[in-house]
């Protein structure tokens, strides 16, 4: 029994001087699962080239998660580097300065593209937002009026899609990527489908009629996915004809087991996306606390090294991995204002 | 009972006749019920091996990596270039290393210094952690600079991939990560004996990695270690002597039985509020560091308490009240008393209800997510207030990733982590059988 009460006593203390004694010499990060494939390759690397440095802390934990306990104070208790799948919105920021963090320095680190893509057994899908409108909206004009979607087949909608069920896998609204393929795709294909007018003239609230649009079918052809892509690259493994959406880096990494649909007759590249021709597409962030750099080591090092053209350059490990790199000119600019220390 | 007997009416007199008191009906039921039962088992074992299957039979490759054993040549070219190490030992820490594997692996394939794209897909074959191998090659040896070594550097976690079959190689060229080209130097290189599978120590002791070929869960497992210490130490001292002050000391009243009702209560909440609780107190108000083990062990000792207390008490009941007179008849204290006979009598329950409460506090990942735990965390955590995982944490973390080469990680991860139990469930039935008293 002694020596149990001894590490008793022993871990009693050290809990109670562990405040004071706790100096942090490595960087944490936390947030979008998107940019943490991204943030590890860059911790690591980091860690490599600077070995006086620790490699960075990164935690997961979706955009909104991270944005939260970024914003939750200043101090070594708190986290220094936020990931982030769109950009901060303005009550976050409010939240984070009514927290004390009064600066927060914005780094876009490139582009991310998000394809649509079917099991490999499948002939080539070509998608236009129009059609995915139609096919997963709640409420679809038909001869002028707002019905409950009607349509089962995704042939019934556009001749040369296949001949098959409806179903797709869409990311749950937790992740930043249902944000842009609402955005990009179903606000899109709403208005190609003539659909606004009609709304409009149903409800007059004009934030309504904008959430009519991008409101997805629950009667079980759209299945909202909550977890990571490897879910949804399961669900498509079970329902061959199912339509999922992924990262491009994902997709980059699994091309033996997915066909990838054209959206608007463009192939989903680096390159295509990166000169905007591929219309799903959005940027990457991250936020830095201006107050922790000089504080913690490393910090400086690692922003510097994260932003430097061999991490994001057109020809990095991370473009290798499915990032698709700002032009010469962004990434120029994204270092200059981390120099100068512009805060939002 | 629906099939009781129902009482005939008997002639007194006269030899009775065979009453029927329902003999057969009584056996089939039995009958039935046995089959119930061994179907009840059938079923749970057939799922168990299920999964035991489908884990093993995809965990299994994790344990061997491939690697491919070459000459190596220590150029000081490209290592030291100036002849600077002498004056600045950081010279060699910051030297191109995956150059002189690459160059290495290309005069093998007979590719030309000067063919860049085939430079490229050369370094295609070879891990990027090599940097870090022949670094330390370098840095413990300077003296190898110069000279040619034979050296197994690790794969590309695609070739890996590859080279169990793992992929496959009938889809389109431009359909998969590794060229027709690299195929056939790996053909080649294979047939040489070159490229060739070891055993993959590496899975037990490195840390996390964005690079499937050079991850393990040598992290995870300190910091499993560590929380698991750290519950232990907590929680058994502290959940016990809960139980014998409630058991045995407290006075039965409404109090009491409140406190008895909100334990069962806490043993049923969901694990992610103790993990909220932690935030809120060890790190927002104790100040405690975000991501250590420290914090997480303190956030499962919370969470395994409760068990403990529970099957403590129930432990402690079921000692025969004939010991207790026993002892307080032959002039022991009651101190005494539940030290000295009740508590060593209740011991297997009450191992059997830590090991269980620790089993369950191993397995869980919920209650760290908020307290930064689940995380990448590269670097050993030293003492319990560094960052780092836990086993669970970094197979949920395995199971996300785009890499095909991580899939058999995570199911090796898990193979790992039922081993970890079942040492600890070992463990369990040693010391039972060593505190067992029959009466």
């Amino acid at each position: 029994m002694n020596i149990v009460k001894l590490s008793a006593a022993a871990l009693v203390a050290s809990v109670a001087f562990a405040g004071a004694a706790a100096a942090r010499d490595q960087v944490q990060i936390a947030g979008s699962s998107t940019v943490l494939p991204y943030a590890k390759i860059v911790a690591e690397t980091f860690s490599e080239t600077f070995p006086d440095f620790k490699a960075p802390v990164v935690e997961s934990g979706g955009t909104g998660g991270g944005l939260k306990s970024f914003c939750s104070g200043v101090g070594e208790g708190t986290i220094d580097i936020a990931n982030a799948s769109r950009a901060i919105k303005a009550d976050e920021l409010a939240a984070c300065k009514a927290a004390g963090v009064a600066d927060v320095q914005e780094v876009k680190i490139g582009y991310d593209g998000i394809v649509f893509a079917t099991d490999a057994s499948n002939g080539d899908m070509k998608i236009e937002p129009k059609d995915l409108y139609t096919a997963l909206a709640a409420e679809v004009v038909v001869d002028g009026k707002l019905v409950a979607n009607p349509y089962k087949n995704w042939s019934e909608i556009n001749p040369t899609l296949p001949n098959g069920p409806i179903a797709a896998y869409i990311p749950g609204s937790k992740h930043g990527t249902r944000e842009v393929f609402e955005e990009k795709i179903m606000a899109e294909g709403c208005k190609e489908a003539g659909a606004p007018e009609v709304i409009k003239a149903a409800i007059t609230d004009a934030k309504q009629a904008a959430a009519k649009c991008v409101a997805v079918r629950k009667d079980g052809a759209a299945v909202d996915i909550d977890g990571d892509y490897t879910e949804t690259l399961a669900r498509i493994a079970a329902n061959k004809t199912g339509l999922g959406v992924f990262g491009l880096a994902f997709y980059e990494n699994n091309k033996d087991k997915l066909k990838v649909a054209t959206v608007s007759e463009v192939v989903p590249t680096t390159e295509t996306i990166a000169n905007g021709e591929y219309p799903v597409s959005r940027p990457l962030f991250f936020y830095v606390k201006k107050a922790h750099l000089g504080v913690i080591p490393g910090l400086k090092e690692y922003v510097e090294f994260f932003l430097s053209d061999d991490m994001v350059g057109p020809d990095s490990p991370l473009a290798e991995y499915g990032l698709v790199a700002a032009p010469e000119d962004q990434r120029e600019a994204a270092r200059a204002a981390f120099e100068a220390g512009t805060t939002m | 009972m629906t099939d009781a007997i129902t009482p005939a009416a008997i002639p007194a007199s006269a030899a009775p006749p065979r009453r029927d008191i329902g003999i057969k009906r009584r056996y089939a039921a039995e009958r039935r019920f046995r089959a119930y039962g061994i179907a009840a088992i059938s079923f749970g074992l057939l799922f168990l091996f299920l999964l035991l299957w489908s884990v093993v039979s995809k965990g299994y490759t994790a344990f061997q990596q491939t690697t491919i054993t070459i000459p190596v040549e220590f150029s000081e070219q490209i290592i030291d270039p100036d002849n600077e190490r002498q004056t600045d030992p950081r010279k060699l820490m910051t030297a191109n290393y995956p150059n002189v594997a690459r160059n290495a692996l290309a005069k093998v394939l007979g590719v030309s210094t000067d063919d860049r794209a085939a430079l490229r897909e050369v370094n295609g074959l070879i891990s990027d952690s090599i940097r870090t191998q022949l670094r330390d090659m370098v840095i413990a040896n300077p003296a190898i600079i110069g000279t040619t070594q034979t050296v197994s550097l690790l794969a590309h976690g695609n070739v890996d991939s590859i080279f169990k079959g793992q992929v496959d190689l009938t889809v389109g060229e431009q359909n998969r990560r590794i060229s027709d080209r690299q195929v056939g130097w790996m053909n080649e290189l294979s047939a040489s004996g070159a490229l060739a599978k070891q055993f993959n120590a590496g899975i037990f002791v490195n840390g996390a990695s964005s690079r499937p070929e050079a991850a393990g869960v040598g992290v995870a497992l300190i910091g499993s270690f560590y929380m698991m210490l750290i519950v232990l130490v907590l929680a058994l001292p502290i959940g016990v002597a809960a139980s014998i002050y409630l058991e045995e000391f407290a006075p039965k009243n409404r109090f009491t039985d409140l406190i008895e009702v909100n334990i069962n209560n806490l043993a049923a909440v969901p694990s992610i509020v103790y993990g909220l609780l932690g935030l809120a107190v060890f790190i927002n108000f104790m100040g405690l560091p975000r991501s250590a083990s420290l914090v997480g062990g303190l956030v499962l000792t919370l969470m395994t308490l409760p068990t403990i207390i529970i099957a403590t008490r129930a432990a402690l009941k079921a000692v025969p009240p004939s010991i207790r007179a026993a002892a307080l008849g032959l002039g022991a204290s009651k101190m005494q008393t539940i030290f000295h006979h009740v508590l060593p009598l209740a011991m297997p329950g009450i191992l059997t209800g830590t090991i269980i409460g620790l089993a369950h506090a191993l397995g869980e990942t919920a209650p760290l997510l908020l307290i930064g735990m689940v995380a990448f965390v590269a670097n050993y955590p030293t003492t319990p207030l560094d960052p780092s995982t836990a086993l669970p944490v970094q197979i949920y973390m395995w199971a996300n990733e785009a890499e095909r080469a991580f899939v058999e990680r995570t199911s090796g991860a898990i193979i790992i982590l039922l081993l970890f139990l079942l040492v600890m469930n070992v463990g369990a039935i040693l010391l039972r059988r060593r505190f067992e008293r029959r009466w």
